[in-house]
């Protein structure tokens, strides 16, 4: 790189035919692809913006020029930086502009065809909004004198501003940079006449830049690029000095003006500023010697192992690199004292560098994952020494910053979330107990006082697992503690735990942790000297949320159920009458074909359970998350295919189609077409929410006929899992000390289980429950549910009852059928798995039941035979009300 | 430059200027079948007009005067014309191409009659009209097919055209701004603008224009990739009377992104963002004193200069952005260093 100010812009100048025989060569071929490779480098090399040109003879320019741009615009990690649109014919440029969303250069125009084609052009080019590169060129020709340099661009300078108010910063002049040392004496001070230029150029035309295409002032020295870039280093060094604040040069071939050798720099330095006669000879003399050395090779990816050891673990640490650690860390512990200070040196050392980098925004989530793993893997390596010292000395252990225990609440299965916040904790030496998942309070409360933790870490995600953790606080209350309640996963949230958690833990305090990235920093400040001042300022701060929040509920208008049934969704069942179901009853699909659902996958959420969000498969080239998320993603495909290839998880499936009618907000479930013996009662609940526009108050029941329609209709019903045998692959991973793929595995076996859902839907729309036979949706549009019908599950938005499980189960009589089950809080075991019912109606669609009225809890809890407290129980995280 | 030129410049230095809410909200209440979009001229449309909101304007005008209406007594200082999709690219829908122009000119008409009745209520208060240039239905710099990047489905030279006959359009029908808005690719806009200077310099006038972009997800940058500041360069060499965002999310997650350009941007600042995000329903539930609240905000920070309502706002939210924002004195406009400002996804500076 060049040792020039920052205030020099290189523009990269491989994406140009005529400047680059390999990407001509490449244009030429219509490779693209690699074309683009070209655009990637330079940008990685540094260049600024990118010169791209596609003036070749035997080209079509045009066409060529668009195709290029088009294609970069679509490669966000070479589209960030402007570009340089170059061409010495203006339909070119034309048809460039026209393709570029930013603010781009023209390179060039010029006075060659006299003022009113420049005008013309120039003002084109301010109208599309770009800047522009005037060459010092006019009806007399190219200038090389400075004097004419600069004439020509002063009066360029002035008809651009005067006729057109063209921005002066964007006006950049090309002087010409000529080539010396030709052998020619009248070329020798050409290199003066460009600096002379430059100087004269920025302290007489405001705002003006200076640009030059530096590599054109070497042309004689073709075949020898070390002394090439030897000029181009010196040469840029003095035109800088003078001014010239861009140029277009190649960004990763350019030697550092002080690390060219002495003699060789003053020859060059002779013939630049044409200091003597025989300047051309002696550098020609001169230059015999380097001939060959070439430019310096780029950084080769093991240059890295050349470092001393520790340098070398924090490389491995932060790039997650496992292939040398167990060698590097028996290095490191030669030279340590005890095995325990390898630990506590380098390793912990590096593990910072992490913590830092993640908690800048510098690294994601699985790479800080997979650092773990190398982490735990030298830390396994130094155990057997460290265990010999123990014996021979009785020396103690590590000393962690603090003791977490960790447990998902009895009745919920989830665990990714909980996984990746023990991760993240133990890379920042906090020793971490994981009690796993559906753990009683009683277990946990055990625990804590057996291992005397610090703080203990609550996760859920289904509803029911809220009141859990309100129970665990009352308990922890009870039974004495005051050390820190940490509650985090998908269904917590900041206002439930300070209204809901927080009061029945007075003597401690329950935190909220938005996410993993967050779980660090507010458990090192808990721990910390200001502990206290930091729980004082978390417990105010609920209290004022939990007021503000009893407030707010006053504010909310609800309508009473009688009214929101008299808005209830009115379907036409006239239109056309239902479907009818390929058959009546279930139908179980055994051990389903993993390579068919892997189509199905929706990604997007897989990287939400990393904390990296944004859209599939944008997110591959997010300029932020992209190289992460790529990474990520080939280990996901590569477990993907062992997973299928070796049969890790097995899946299974059950659906089930009966007749049915609505009756009230029930929906009644038949055994038989004669739709006179009742086999289930499924119960909906209703929106409550007061409308200030037309839209109807919905409950699932509105999708399906009433009794009194006299229409037959139907309802499904699914449960569907690809968690069979995960459970075993996580432990073993788990053994061997692998959280990286322990964590990746339950995740993929998650989106194949929804992959699953989303599979079996669209076979029943098409196949069992023909409605939408000549449905053709490829696998995208299935994502987006561009389809009809829909699939809502118990406990979510649309009924979020979770114990209308029970009966679906039943109806389906899904345990014995595909091997899951449902825990006391109605979450399905093993966790990778999907339930829901079927409805067909064109006009039904998702919904969310929201807060609902004590009226209607009554009304349910009549219906479905329980007493009002049950009732609040179940629904308590609805209720727009204080239960008594 | 005309005399409205300058009492709309007047007015916008006085006082935050009140943009109105959104209009497909306000049809919807109407419950217009089929037979009212098509009136009587339209009777015997073969395609579905139904939803072709800008339509109304030829065949509903005084449903279109009468929204127009309550927003400007709710407060509005400027109302959009109804013309979101009154271009030719996006008429092709229904087979409309040939009367996107006379949507426009009918459509300034009745805004611009809706506006002139408040300023007669008003004079204090002159209320102005902006002829809303949409985004049309395609990308310019973006390929709708995955497979083929390098595709794309409208050029630019199509987009110019269309644009031109839009802001002709417009023109003809008496607007006072041109706002070219909810624009999600860049590029459109560029386009856009590049018609819009060529149909000043062909009719020999000036209007103010008025940009406003919209972003797509949290990490902040609209559709083809751009961060907000590098929008601005893209856009800067309109010389925008305002640049500001729209659409995009509600008042809270919209706020970083106003802040990058009340950081950089050396014009006034414009924002009307939708009434909160879309709950699981896909509706837009925050209150008018929830999205005024949110808005005074801003007010108070000196970062506005225009403020009104996307998806989701009806005049009670006008209103009371209105009333919340009263009190406060608009953005002053600061002096930026003279620095070639480029942009690619992102910005470039250079002194």
């Amino acid at each position: 790189m060049t040792n020039a100010s920052t205030n020099f812009i290189n523009i990269g100048e491989r994406t140009n035919v005529t400047g680059s025989a390999k990407f001509r060569k490449l244009i030429e071929k219509d490779d693209y692809d690699t074309a683009l490779d070209v655009a990637r480098q330079q940008v990685e090399n540094g260049a600024q913006i990118i010169d791209i040109n596609m003036d070749e003879g035997l080209l079509d320019s045009e066409k060529a020029m668009v195709k290029y741009l088009n294609l970069i615009a679509a490669e966000p990690d070479i589209s960030r930086v402007p570009v340089m649109i170059d061409s010495s014919k203006w339909s070119v440029i034309e048809q460039g502009l026209k393709c570029v969303q930013g603010k781009s250069i023209v390179n060039s125009i010029s006075l060659k065809e006299g003022e009113e084609p420049f005008l013309e052009q120039a003002r084109k080019i301010r109208d599309y909004g770009a800047a522009t590169v005037v060459m010092a060129f006019d009806e007399d020709g190219q200038a090389d004198t400075a004097d004419r340099k600069f004439e020509i661009c002063e009066r360029a300078y002035n008809l651009l501003r005067e006729k057109l108010d063209f921005p002066p910063e964007d006006i950049i002049f090309d002087p010409n940079v000529f080539a010396v040392a030709t052998g020619i004496e009248e070329h020798n001070n050409y290199g003066v006449e460009f600096i002379e230029a430059t100087r004269r150029i920025r302290e007489n035309l405001p705002h003006a830049h200076v640009s030059g295409g530096i590599s054109n002032l070497s042309f004689s020295f073709r075949g020898n690029n070390y002394v090439r870039e030897a000029m181009h280093s010196v040469f840029l060094f003095h035109a800088i000095k003078a001014g010239l604040d861009m140029g277009i040069v190649n960004a990763g071939q350019l030697v550092v003006y002080d690390d060219i050798p002495e003699d060789l720099r003053e020859k060059v330095e002779d013939v630049i500023l044409n200091r003597r006669d025989d300047a051309t000879d002696r550098l020609l003399e001169a230059a015999e010697g380097f001939r060959g050395e070439g430019g310096k090779k780029q950084a080769q990816d093991l240059s890295w192992r050349e470092q001393e050891v520790y340098a070398r673990i924090t490389h491995a640490l932060v790039n997650g690199i496992n292939a040398y650690i167990e060698e590097d860390t028996e290095e490191a512990r030669q030279k340590a004292e005890r095995p325990l200070h390898v630990i506590e040196g380098p390793l912990m050392d590096g593990m910072n560098v992490v913590g830092d980098l993640f908690g800048a925004g510098k690294m994601f989530l699985p790479q800080v994952v997979k650092s773990a793993r190398v982490m735990k893997q030298a830390v396994n390596y130094l155990l057997p020494y460290m265990e010999e010292e123990k014996r021979l000395n009785g020396t103690e252990d590590a000393k962690a910053n603090g003791k977490i225990l960790m447990a998902t609440v009895k009745g919920d299965v989830h665990d990714i979330g909980k996984n990746i916040v023990g991760v993240v904790l133990q890379c920042n030496n906090y020793e971490v107990i994981d009690l796993g998942v559906m753990v009683p309070a009683q277990t946990i409360i055990e625990k804590a006082i057996e291992e005397k933790v610090d703080v203990v870490g609550l996760s859920g995600l289904i509803t029911p697992s809220l009141d859990e953790m309100v129970t665990m606080a009352s308990e922890m209350e009870r039974q004495g503690f005051d050390i820190p309640l940490l509650i985090g996963g998908a269904t917590t949230s900041r206002i439930h735990t300070a209204v809901k958690i927080n009061p029945h833990y007075k003597k401690g305090q329950a935190v909220y942790v938005t996410d993993a990235s967050r779980a660090v920093g507010v458990v090192s400040k808990l721990l910390s000297d200001e502990g206290t001042s930091y729980k004082t300022d978390i417990r105010e701060s609920y209290h004022v949320m939990a007021e503000k929040h009893l407030q707010g509920q006053e504010k909310k208008r609800r309508l009473s159920l009688s009214d929101a049934r008299r808005n209830a969704v009115k379907a036409d069942w006239t239109a056309e009458p239902p479907t009818e179901p390929t058959f009546i009853g279930t139908k179980t699909f055994e051990d389903y074909d993993l390579k068919v659902l892997r189509d199905y996958i929706d990604w997007t959420p897989f990287f939400a359970t990393w904390e990296m969000n944004g859209q599939y498969p944008r997110i591959l080239k997010d300029d932020k998350l992209g190289e992460a998320a790529t990474s990520l993603f080939t280990d996901a495909q590569e477990m993907l295919d062992k997973m299928i290839a070796e049969k890790w998880v097995k899946a299974n499936g059950v659906i089930g189609l009966w007749p049915a009618n609505s009756e009230g907000d029930d929906i009644i479930v038949y055994d038989d077409e004669n739709r006179n013996s009742e086999r289930a009662r499924l119960y909906s609940l209703r929106q409550q929410i007061a409308r200030s526009n037309d839209r109807a108050n919905a409950a699932l029941s509105d999708f399906i006929a009433p009794v009194s329609s006299g229409v037959k209709d139907y309802i499904g019903g699914f449960a569907v899992t690809a968690g069979l045998g995960e459970q075993e692959r996580v432990m073993a991973f788990n053994e061997a000390g692998d959280d990286y793929s322990k964590i990746l595995v339950s995740a993929l076996a998650d989106r194949l289980a929804e992959a699953f859902a989303e599979h079996m839907h669209a076979r029943v729309r098409r196949e069992f429950w023909p409605y939408a036979a000549d449905e053709t949706l490829g696998s995208d549009e299935l994502i987006g549910e561009k389809y009809r019908g829909i699939r809502p599950a118990p406990g979510y938005p649309a009924q979020p009852d979770h114990t209308e499980k029970e009966t679906l189960f039943a109806l389906l009589n899904a345990e014995q059928q595909t091997g899951i089950s449902l825990t006391e809080s109605y979450a399905m075991w093993p966790g990778s798995s999907v339930s829901g019912l079927y409805f067909s109606h064109p006009e039904s669609f998702y919904f969310g039941v929201g807060k609902i009225e004590k009226d209607q809890v009554e009304d349910y809890a009549k219906r479905k035979g329980w007493s009002l407290e049950t009732a609040e129980k179940w629904l308590s995280p609805i209720l727009n009300y204080i239960p008594a | 430059m005309t005399n409205r030129t300058d009492e709309f410049i007047k007015a916008c230095n006085e006082r935050i200027l009140i943009i109105d809410g959104a209009m497909g909200t306000m049809i919807q209440r109407y419950k217009l079948g089929e037979a009212d979009y098509r009136g009587d001229r339209f009777k015997d449309w073969p395609s579905d007009v139904k939803g072709n909101n800008d339509l109304l304007s030829l065949t509903q005008p005084e449903i279109i005067k009468e929204i127009h209406g309550e927003y400007l007594a709710a407060g509005a200082d400027i109302i959009e014309t109804n013309t979101f999709n009154g271009t030719t690219i996006s008429m092709a829908d229904y087979g409309m191409e040939e009367l996107a122009y006379e949507i426009n000119v009918e459509a300034a008409k009745v805004a611009k009659r809706a506006a002139l009745e408040w300023t007669e209520k008003t004079p204090e208060k002159p209320r102005f009209v902006a002829g809303a240039v949409g985004p049309t239905n395609r990308t310019a710099s973006i390929s709708p097919d995955v497979n083929n990047p390098g595709y794309r489905n409208v050029t630019f030279d199509e987009l110019v055209e269309a644009y031109s006959a839009q802001t002709k359009g417009l023109i003809e029908g008496g607007v006072d701004v041109i706002l070219i808005e909810t624009i999600f690719d860049t590029l459109n806009a560029k386009a856009a603008g590049f018609a819009v200077l060529q149909v000043f310099e062909e009719l020999g006038l000036k209007l103010p224009i008025l940009i406003s972009g919209t972003i797509t997800d949290l990490s902040g940058r609209n559709l083809s990739g751009q961060t907000p500041e590098a929008f601005f360069y893209s856009m800067r060499h309109l010389k925008p009377f305002s640049i500001g965002l729209n659409c995009s999310f509600g008042a809270e997650q919209l706020r970083p992104a106003i802040q990058e350009l009340h950081k950089v941007a050396d014009c006034n600042i414009s924002a009307y963002p939708n009434a909160g995000l879309p709950n699981e329903m896909g509706e837009y539930d925050e209150t008018p004193d929830e999205m005024a609240a949110k808005i005074e905000g801003w007010a108070k920070e000196g970062m506005i200069n225009m403020i009104g309502g996307c998806c989701g706002s009806t005049p009670a939210h006008i209103a009371a952005i209105a009333k919340a924002v009263a009190p406060y004195k608009p953005r002053v406009t600061p002096e930026v260093p003279v620095k070639m400002r480029l942009s690619g996804l992102e910005p470039f500076v250079h002194a």
